[in-house]
């Protein structure tokens, strides 16, 4: 049986039988369903997200005033009308401080390391890229029981500011050493050969090319890394953050509580008045965990480098 | 180095040399520069390149053609070290410049790069202005300087590139167009002075108008520096060059792909009258 030679042109689509039929526009049941199934994912997402944020504004509409941050808290219930959140306020820009000093040099310098002079050759530079991933997956109160451990107990730092700032810096610092060897990747490698090429040392390189041009990636992750940490209450139940103090930390070696201890404490409380000023907590937390990531993506938008 | 000194070349004008078929040394006292003897590049265990042995002979441009993964490139990274950069890369055999082994253990690879500099096959301006991407070889490499101005000025110049940027020093070098930022290159690779440019396929990635300049400055620029260029294109290396090395790859009996140096001549020899057959066969267009 032979196959004539026409069969190819009969597989074309027909533009002779009905006329033209570039204008008969088809339904594709397909398209529309995955469309219709992408925006409902997004709708529910963005529905949760909406719901919570009116939910805590009207719950605490009463309570966004500046006796939210000028006010200490307090466990009566008869003085909570002249109550706020300052000391956990205090003590949450506190720690982030801190936590930004140290973890932003180790992170950042541990991952030029990894990225620039490890040879990935070796085994124990391929272990330890290993144990960075699994160290950002490691959950939060594990580190918390450590820091209890080892930092508050047997290094005796006690419950203070510094002991949380270590245990924070800890918890965030596979993810500022991530975001930065990412940052770092995307530097394309011909700027680096452009640069040896012309006798740069590779410290030169690094500092003068690399660096400058990951900078933007960097802070990005960094800041993103931190507002993570501002967030964390977990490690910090177990490392003592007391409920309700009545004055700021003066230093490191102060005692401390932090917003999302200060929330947790008044949620678990009956009054209603208590879930108001949570609320009002929750609206200051929000924003400044909003505002980092705003600076964040500003940085990103402001002096990403394109290629 | 002495710009306007031309008597060891006889016979060189050196204007207007221009995109004209040089094809014959321009000098009759072969002095090589760089020597090459028994040199094979190693990718871990790969054998890429295979007991290559050819001169680079001073102030003269020194093309290698062949078809692609004949290790032409490779070759070429060697002469100045930036194989070190590729890990696992190994070099056997000897690269001597001045007669001194290049990869002998007290030979410093920063040192090689600043004396001999390499221009990239696309374009890489440093995301700086036109004026920092000159100034930055100057500056790392400590050049003692009296005037970084007049030094990127001159080198923009020898570039061929002044008159269109010098109203724009302060603008990004990412800004100018492909043929600029490859002259960019070029300005910011002579701004360190280096005896020796390699220049790993400039023009590929460029129209045939911005080809057109950049040979013209190849030619320019060859009174002064010496210089080994890699092209795809046999037009362009017999267009500029004076001596040309023929590669191919060769399978062996592992069925593996080794570069190999089939004939290195003058390109004028090279091209009218190749020794090998199968040179022959690549500049006609029967291979390749």
């Amino acid at each position: 049986m032979s196959t004539p030679p026409t069969t190819t042109t009969e597989t074309r689509p027909d533009s002779s039988a009905s006329g033209n039929a570039l204008t008969q526009r088809r339904s594709r049941p397909g398209e529309v369903a995955f469309r219709l199934a992408m925006q409902a994912c997004l709708l529910i997402a963005f529905g949760v997200l909406a719901a919570l944020l009116t939910w805590v504004l009207v719950k605490g509409w009463n309570r966004l005033d500046s006796r939210l941050w000028t006010e200490m808290p307090t466990g009566l219930v008869s003085r909570l009308d002249g109550a706020g959140v300052q000391s956990a306020l205090v003590g949450t820009l506190w720690i982030i401080s801190l936590v930004a000093l140290i973890c932003l040099p180790i992170g950042i310098l541990s991952a030029i390391y990894l990225e620039e002079y490890a040879d990935n050759t070796r085994w124990y530079n391929r272990l330890l890229e290993l144990n960075i991933q699994n160290l950002a997956g490691v959950p939060s109160i594990i580190f918390g029981i450590l820091g209890l451990g080892i930092i508050a107990r047997a290094l005796g730092l006690g419950f203070t500011v510094i002991t949380a700032a270590i245990v924070l810096s800890l918890l965030v610092l596979p993810v500022v050493i991530i975001a930065t060897r990412e940052a770092i990747r995307a530097v394309p490698q011909s700027i680096r050969h452009a640069s040896y090429a012309l006798g740069a040392t590779k410290w030169q390189t690094v500092s003068r090319q690399v660096l400058p041009s990951a900078v933007p990636g960097i802070a990005t992750g960094s800041i993103l890394a931190l507002s993570r940490a501002i967030g964390e209450a977990a490690p910090l139940i177990v490392l003592g953050a007391v409920t309700f103090i009545t004055f700021n930390p003066d230093g490191l070696d102060s005692g401390y509580t932090a917003l999302p201890i200060q929330i947790y404490t008044f949620i678990t409380r009956s009054q209603s008045e208590y879930t108001e000023l949570a609320a009002g907590a929750i609206v200051l937390l929000l924003a400044i965990v909003l505002a980092m990531n705003s600076i964040a993506i500003f940085v990103r938008n402001r002096f990403e480098k394109r290629w | 180095m002495n710009p306007t000194d031309t008597t060891n070349r006889p016979g060189v004008s050196i204007a207007g040399v221009g995109t004209q078929a040089t094809g014959a040394p321009k000098s009759d006292a072969a002095d090589p520069v760089m020597e090459l003897s028994g040199v094979s590049v190693y990718y871990g265990a790969y054998e890429a390149v295979r007991d290559t042995s050819m001169p680079i002979q001073e102030k003269q441009i020194t093309a290698m053609i062949g078809p692609s993964g004949c290790g032409k490139s490779t070759i070429l990274r060697s002469l100045n070290r930036m194989n070190d950069l590729i890990p696992g890369a190994r070099v056997s055999g000897a690269v001597t410049y001045h007669g001194q082994d290049l990869y002998a253990k007290d030979v410093d690879p920063i040192e090689v790069r600043r004396r001999i500099g390499m221009v990239f096959q696309k374009p890489n301006p440093f995301p700086k202005s036109i004026y920092d991407n000159v100034a930055y070889g100057p500056r790392v490499t400590g050049m003692k300087v009296s005037s970084m101005d007049d030094l990127v000025e001159k080198a923009l110049r020898d570039a061929a590139l002044w008159d269109e940027v010098k109203d724009k020093l302060k603008t990004s070098g990412l800004a100018l167009s492909g043929g600029q930022q490859q002259r960019l290159c070029i300005a910011r690779t002579i701004a360190v002075r280096p005896e020796i440019i390699l220049m790993d396929e400039p023009c590929s990635a460029l129209d045939p108008i911005a080809t057109a300049k950049i040979e013209d400055l190849m030619s320019e620029l060859s009174n002064d520096y010496t210089i080994v260029i890699v092209t795809h294109n046999m037009q362009q290396a017999a267009r500029v060059s004076h001596y040309t090395a023929f590669f191919t790859a060769e399978v062996d009996e592992q069925q593996e792909r080794h570069g190999r140096l089939v004939e290195f001549s003058q390109t004028g020899k090279l091209f009218t009258n190749p020794a090998d057959k199968r040179t022959e066969d690549y500049i006609t267009g029967r291979f390749g």
